[in-house]
């Protein structure tokens, strides 16, 4: 594999150059210049330790300071911002479930109770993991708007495409199996309302919503069988894709807005007449 | 092109002077090597993937077992209006476990249905055959009017407005030491013909029985 070119650096970032007098006179000027202080050579020797032994900073530095097309604006932070809004919902979901128990014979809407009421800030941490479930679906329609309306989505981006509509009945699919979890009247009558929605499908209709309920009826593992799906089974596949997804962005790079046109090598022109 | 795919080599390994080959041996090491550990590793992820599959899937084909429910003597139950029952669909799961039942006594003058031994009295379920929200009798109007999407249905329990597919679902009920019971939910169709329980939303008229299978799960009359 070719070396990977030295990233264009920002100015705050290039080491400066040595003053006179300074430095230990053989006068090579290679990045290690100006770190004299002992902390400071303490943290570079931690960081060259351990990149060392992994080579992480070729992959960061393949990551973030890669070439971004000229005209990228405030709708390309869309999808970083979908990504974020999935982080602060994995973050607040795993504080809620050290109160939550799926238990359908109360116990289940008692600890909403206990988390809204009682548990410190857990008002807080839950109105965040509610409004966040929102935002995020918002979030990813416009990320979705803005690649289908960019064009972002056409050769070579198809896969990227795929697997972003993959995550987005993903993200649907939390939504569905995380209305039930609070227990109250709304979320109940919501998932019998859904899952029989599930079973209107032909053929095979009936017996996914058996297989959602766990059963005929809504039973007694339908509230533990959602919340499984909901913090354990999609939440790992959306971790996966976003990572596949992120993979292949950095891979083929961002595709620059619609109305720049593309300018041709001036050599390659003259080539041709 | 067809050259291309021509075997050129012989099969024996021999004859392709592999190291160490024997006699009449077709399958080299590294083959034989390759399959043995793809083989290994395909039993060691069905050996927790399907008991996994299974466990998840298994409830689509377990039956519900049911038993009688007893609701009261029949002198409570007159032709001409509902009395409202609760009814145990799920035991053990407490209010999210229970429904509601609508039992009258069977009016021949209006229910044109077949008289059998299980439809003595008329025991409607309060489910939604749109999507299954809860109905409620009304008796002024002597209809069924559901709060979610505006379904109503007739004193029989027939669609005569809104969204909803079918008739309310019906229990099989039955007299029994003086007093009635509910047995297991069953489906009709417009014609009140029986089948066996299906969901909400599902139409049972047409193709609708046949897009709309039977379930494995739902709860059956023992044969008797």
């Amino acid at each position: 594999m070719p070396k990977l070119p030295a990233p264009p650096l920002p100015k705050s970032l290039k080491p400066k150059p040595k003053r006179p007098g300074e430095g230990n006179g053989n006068g090579n000027g290679n990045g290690a210049v100006g770190l004299s202080h002992p902390v400071a050579e303490a943290g570079v020797s931690a960081v060259d330790w351990i990149d060392e032994r992994t080579s992480l900073s070729g992959g960061i530095r393949w990551m973030l300071f890669r070439k971004v097309p000229r005209g990228v604006n405030w709708f390309y932070t869309l999808g970083s911002a979908t990504m974020f809004a999935f982080l602060s919902q994995a973050v607040t979901g795993v504080f809620l479930a050290m109160y939550y128990r799926p238990d359908a014979t109360g116990g289940a809407y008692e600890s909403m109770r206990y988390i809204t009421d009682q548990a410190f800030l857990g008002q807080f941490v839950r109105g965040m993991h509610k409004w966040g479930s929102s935002v995020m679906v918002i979030l990813i329609f416009l990320h979705m708007a803005r690649t289908f309306f960019f064009g972002a989505y056409k050769y070579p981006r198809e896969m990227t495409w795929i697997i972003g509509v993959v995550l987005l009945i993903l993200t649907m699919a939390m939504s569905f199996t995380g209305y039930l979890l609070p227990f109250d009247q709304r979320a109940y009558w919501a998932t019998i309302v859904g899952v029989n929605i599930n079973g209107t499908g032909p053929f095979i209709g009936p017996y996914l919503s058996d297989f959602l309920r766990a059963g005929p009826e809504f039973g007694a593992t339908t509230l533990s069988r959602f919340y499984a799906i909901h913090m354990l089974l999609l939440p790992g596949l959306i971790i996966a894709l976003i990572g596949a997804h992120l993979w292949l962005i950095t891979k083929l790079g961002i595709s620059a807005p619609p109305w720049l046109k593309g300018e041709p090598d001036p050599e390659l022109e003259q080539t041709e007449v | 092109m067809a050259d291309r795919h021509k075997q050129t080599k012989s099969k024996y390994t021999l004859d392709r002077k592999v190291p160490g080959a024997f006699e009449g041996e077709t399958v080299t090491r590294r083959r034989l090597m390759g399959l043995g550990v793809n083989g290994a590793g395909i039993v060691a992820a069905s050996a927790f993937l399907l008991p996994a599959l299974g466990f998840a899937i298994g409830p689509i084909f377990s039956r519900e077992p049911f038993e009688w429910q007893p609701i009261g003597p029949p002198a409570d139950f007159t032709q001409d209006t509902y009395k409202t029952e609760t009814v145990t669909i799920v035991p053990g799961l407490g209010e999210v476990g229970k429904s509601t039942a609508y039992v009258r006594a069977r009016n021949p003058a209006i229910d044109t249905e077949p008289a059998d031994q299980y439809n003595q009295f008329i025991a409607l379920s309060s489910r939604c055959m749109h999507l299954g929200c809860p109905v409620r009798f009304t008796a002024a109007a002597a209809r069924f009017i559901c709060p979610c999407h505006g379904g109503v249905y007739n004193f029989r329990g027939i669609p005569v407005g809104g969204p909803p597919v079918r008739p309310l679902d019906r229990f099989y009920t039955r007299v029994n030491n003086g007093l009635v019971e509910l047995g297991p939910r069953y489906s009709v169709n417009s014609e009140l013909r029986r089948f066996s329980a299906r969901d909400p939303g599902q139409p049972l008229d047409g193709i609708g029985q046949y897009l709309y299978p039977a379930r494995f799960s739902t709860s059956v009359l023992p044969k008797n």
